[in-house]
């Protein structure tokens, strides 16, 4: 017996190429930025527009990350998940308007706390929702796609509809709690105070997601349940109670999507959560269906280079998304970071 | 003889073959069976929506695929018409130019398209056409020197085809260009109906079939299952692409709201559940019914929103405008309960 | 015989439309290491898929130390105490070792007596603890995924094909680990297409055919009839 002893590391022997390869997706946003700021030259610009993008594409990961893990999790695509959206936006938004004594109040606690409370009644009435959807809508058609699609867009289609019963066929507008308003000066850039706050969001939720995928249990089932689903149940776990639960924070968090996107609008449409879903799709092909890092790169290149076109060639904004995307796929047809699954 | 018109596919169904003859005649004869403008604005809309929802049933129903941008296909083909009309002149060569110039159009995006999506996984093709078609939905509205806005455009059609061409009388109706153009869009849907009828029931149709019932087997007997699925998002595309060109044809005049909107996209999805995945005859019936639905049942509703207006929420879900709302609850129910539609149904005998 | 840890009665299993499994007549002994063979494709990881649960049968019963898990929950049967190492041996790439441990320790926190019985038995494990498990070389990861199965007390192990591409000294540390899980107490049901490790491994064997299980009974005696391993298997005496 002459092989030799299978234990020596394999770890070196991943090829520097393949290396830079597996990174590449980490660089495309700094690339991104470094090529933004050369093609519009002028820094007070670029800052604007590349926190303006930020914000833009937090709130899009927001949005994003529950769909994406709900692929992983059980190959269930859900077109509903833009209902989810708009319902967060009318409901936390309504708490906006009923507290109006506080959201107009010159006093940022007041405001925060307003903006909390939205968001709170936002996350509740999705996660709810999500709940029902869940078992009423997509229960039945697991394994399915073809039905999933079909049934999901009918979802979709119910649920805009009744927030028409609900409040009224007119797009509400509103203004943002006092506190809000407005923009900071920063190196002569003028930053808008919500869309930091919406930066702030998202780094915020994008740490405590990551926290949760590398340091809880539950995370690790998650994880694990993206790439093998039938092992983590091999191994004692109930996938199915994993995943609605996945399905209902991911609810919650379009939710919360929902409302910021509406505070950063400041205006609200039935539409709106179908017109995001748009974005959204295009982020999770390009992340990589299932990854959430995909999903975060990939809405934050989609929010910046948005941005970008917009201040550079007006005309072009319109399909820079759907350019993104065809480039991403040409370079990756599976998405940047696609999830490897076991079958 | 008759067999060999639909391509030995019969409706299996003494029922359905009754309804779909009462549906052919019923549009062969719609100009003299029902006379006045909005009869016969119906049966061109059916005539054109049975087409396109039979293009969009060879792709749903034949190969499992769900594309969103149908109703992009179909904007394709009337904003052809519509354009080479309005820059080369009224006359029948620009209709033919521009019919061929859009199916082109959109066979080659189909083909892009499906390329990009259908090689990797089957579940992208409705990601990727949902985000394409509504970025060309956008982009149409935005380009308004072009294309007319949302508002879209008139144009002019040749002066045979008007309703300024009076032919004579007979049967008591004066027979004009209108009702000439009327019957341009009835056979050239019935023939391109009847080829589509052809393609599903030739041998590429047959593998299909086999390629939706199991792709992992049909790949694993030799078929080069990608391959299959692209051709049949083409031609599909190319059909809905013609009806779009006669629907412009019928109405002289294109915009978003007719051609390219999510609500047309709604439509053929709707037809082609109902009707029946996987029996082109399903889309006719399908197409039918709710265009039927959409002229008079929308009225009925409006009615029945002013006898309940005492009543608020009920009113409120009975207004014209949640016409949507009730047609999502039966898409959801008709998925779940009769997935076959009424095809099906009518097929099993239940 | 004492009554066994595992009984399957008149099993039949149907994968989509096709029908694989004909009645699955099979006693796993306990304490024992029963071998499953058979040529490819006669049933024997959709056996073990339906003992776990990934198939549900659609006919018979399955027993386990006397209930009936036939239509139990796949992650209850696993807390009831049978680990299932799979053909593709179902390793979390994306996660580290010490992250395929720590799930695989369905009860709470890996016992440390455990995982040194188990860094004993498969000493790379220790040296990548803290590596993606995707990195690992095949025989690295098919210790894994047995490891992965002893992270908790079982009493049955379902294994399949374990020693498939692995070189030949990794085949022996895979069939030392295998003793020791033996000499704990443990049965084991192992699918395995190498007769020679059978042979030195197993005490009983079940041979299937055709969705069936055709004879059954001790190694010993299957390992030195000649004949009859060339009626049930195809296979002669040099190539066992």
């Amino acid at each position: 017996m002459t092989d030799a002893p299978d234990h020596r590391p394999t770890m070196a022997d991943v090829p520097i190429a393949d290396r830079i390869a597996r990174a590449m997706p980490l660089l495309l946003v700094p690339i991104l930025l470094v090529v933004g700021f050369v093609a519009i030259g002028n820094p007070s610009s670029w800052l604007t527009l590349t926190v303006s993008g930020l914000a833009m594409g937090m709130m899009i990961f927001i949005m994003a990350s529950g769909l994406t893990l709900v692929f992983g999790l059980m190959d269930v695509i859900s077109f509903g998940h833009g209902a989810f959206i708009s319902v967060g936006a009318f409901v936390g938004i309504s708490v906006v308007l009923g507290l109006a004594e506080w959201a107009q109040a010159p006093s940022l606690l007041l405001n925060l706390g307003v903006v909390l409370l939205a968001v709170l009644a936002a996350m509740a009435v999705t996660g709810l929702l999500g709940w029902a959807f869940e078992r009423v809508i997509v229960k039945p058609v697991y394994g399915a796609h073809l039905k999933q699609i079909l049934v999901t867009v009918g979802g979709l289609i119910v649920i805009e509809q009744l927030i028409h019963v609900i409040w009224g066929p007119d797009e509400i507008f509103f203004a943002r709690p006092e506190m809000l308003k407005g923009a900071f000066t920063f190196w002569g850039a003028a930053l808008e105070k919500f869309r930091l706050l919406a930066v702030v969001i998202g780094l915020v939720l994008f740490v405590a997601m990551r926290l949760v995928f590398r340091r809880t249990r539950i995370g690790l089932i998650v994880r694990a349940g993206v790439e093998n689903g039938e092992m983590v149940e091999a191994l004692g776990y109930r996938l199915r109670l994993v995943f609605v639960g996945v399905f209902i924070a991911g609810s919650a968090l379009a939710g919360l999507g929902g409302v910021m996107w509406g505070l950063y609008q400041e205006v609200i449409t039935a539409g709106m959560g179908e017109e995001m879903m748009i974005l959204v799709f295009i982020v999770v092909i390009i992340g990589g269906l299932g990854s959430v890092e995909g999903a975060f790169i990939g809405a934050l290149m989609v929010g910046l280079l948005q941005n970008y076109i917009a201040f550079l060639e007006p005309k072009l904004a319109l399909i820079s998304n759907i350019g993104l995307m065809t480039a991403i796929l040409m370079w990756r047809p599976q998405g940047m970071m696609p999830v490897v699954k076991a079958k | 003889m008759l067999m060999r018109l639909i391509s030995g596919d019969s409706p299996r169904s003494r029922l359905l073959t009754a309804l779909l003859l009462v549906i052919f005649f019923g549009l062969l004869f719609a100009p003299f069976l029902f006379p006045g403008v909005r009869a016969l604005e119906t049966a061109a809309r059916i005539c054109v929506f049975i087409l396109l929802a039979a293009s969009y049933d060879l792709l749903l129903g034949y190969t499992g695929v769900v594309s969103f941008a149908h109703a992009m296909f179909f904007g394709m083909g009337a904003y052809g018409v519509g354009l080479a009309s309005q820059h080369m002149g009224r006359g029948f060569g620009s209709l033919i130019f521009g019919s061929l110039a859009g199916a082109a159009l959109a066979a080659a995006f189909a083909l892009v398209i499906a390329l990009f999506s259908l090689r990797v996984r089957a579940i992208f093709f409705a990601m990727i056409t949902l985000a394409v078609a509504s970025a060309m939905a956008v982009l149409v509205s935005q380009l308004s020197q072009i294309t007319g806005g949302e508002d879209g455009f008139t144009f002019q059609i040749p002066r045979a085809l008007g309703p300024a061409n009076r032919m004579g009388e007979f049967g008591g109706i004066n027979i004009t260009g209108k009702i000439l153009n009327y019957y341009v869009v009835f056979f050239v849907s019935l023939a391109l109906f009847l080829s589509l009828l052809r393609i599903v029931n030739s041998p590429f149709g047959r593998v299909l079939q086999a390629i939706r019932e199991n792709d992992f087997r049909a790949e694993a007997i030799g078929y080069r299952v990608v391959r299959y699925r692209i051709i049949a998002t083409c031609i599909s595309a190319a059909v809905a692409a013609l009806a779009g060109s006669l629907f412009a044809l019928w109405l002289r005049y294109v915009g978003p709201d007719t051609t390219l909107s999510f609500a047309i996209m709604l439509d053929i999805l709707l037809m082609v559940v109902i009707g029946g995945m996987g029996t082109i005859w399903g889309a006719a019936i399908g197409a039918t019914l709710m265009v039927l639905a959409q002229t008079y049942l929308q009225n009925l509703m409006g009615s029945a929103a002013e006898a309940t207006a005492a009543i608020p929420l009920l009113s409120r879900l009975l207004d014209p405008d949640r016409w949507l709302l009730w047609l999502g609850v039966l898409f959801i129910l008709s998925v779940y309960f009769f997935p076959a539609g009424i095809v099906g149904r009518l097929r099993t005998g239940r | 015989m004492s009554d066994p840890i595992l009984r399957l009665e008149g099993v039949h299993t149907d994968i989509a439309q096709y029908h694989i499994l004909h009645g699955v007549d099979l006693d796993v002994p306990r304490g024992a290491v029963t071998m499953l063979l058979g040529r490819n494709g006669v049933g024997k990881t959709t056996t073990l898929r339906t003992i776990i649960g990934h198939w549900t049968a659609r006919a018979g019963r399955i027993a386990f130390d006397g209930a009936d898990i036939t239509a139990m929950r796949t992650s209850d049967r696993a807390r009831a105490g049978i680990g299932y190492v799979p053909e593709d041996m179902g390793i979390f790439s994306d996660l580290t070792v010490e992250e395929n441990m720590t799930l695989a320790a369905v009860s709470g926190p890996l016992d440390p007596v455990r995982r040194d019985r188990i860094f004993a038995a498969f000493p790379p494990l220790r040296t990548f603890w803290r590596s993606a498990a995707g990195t690992l070389s095949g025989g690295q990861k098919q210790m894994l995924s047995i490891a992965r199965a002893m992270a908790e007390e079982r009493r049955l192990y379902l294994i399949d094909e374990p020693t498939k591409g692995l070189a030949p000294a990794i085949v022996s540390t895979m069939a030392g680990a295998l003793r020791d899980l033996k000499t704990e107490g443990a049965s084991i049901l192992l699918v395995e297409q190498n007769f020679a490790v059978a042979k030195a491994l197993g005490d009983h064997a079940a041979v299937m055919d055709d969705g069936r299980i055709i004879w059954s009974g001790p190694m010993q005696t299957l390992a030195t009839d000649a004949a009859l391993l060339e009626r049930l298997m195809g296979l002669s005496m040099e190539q066992a």
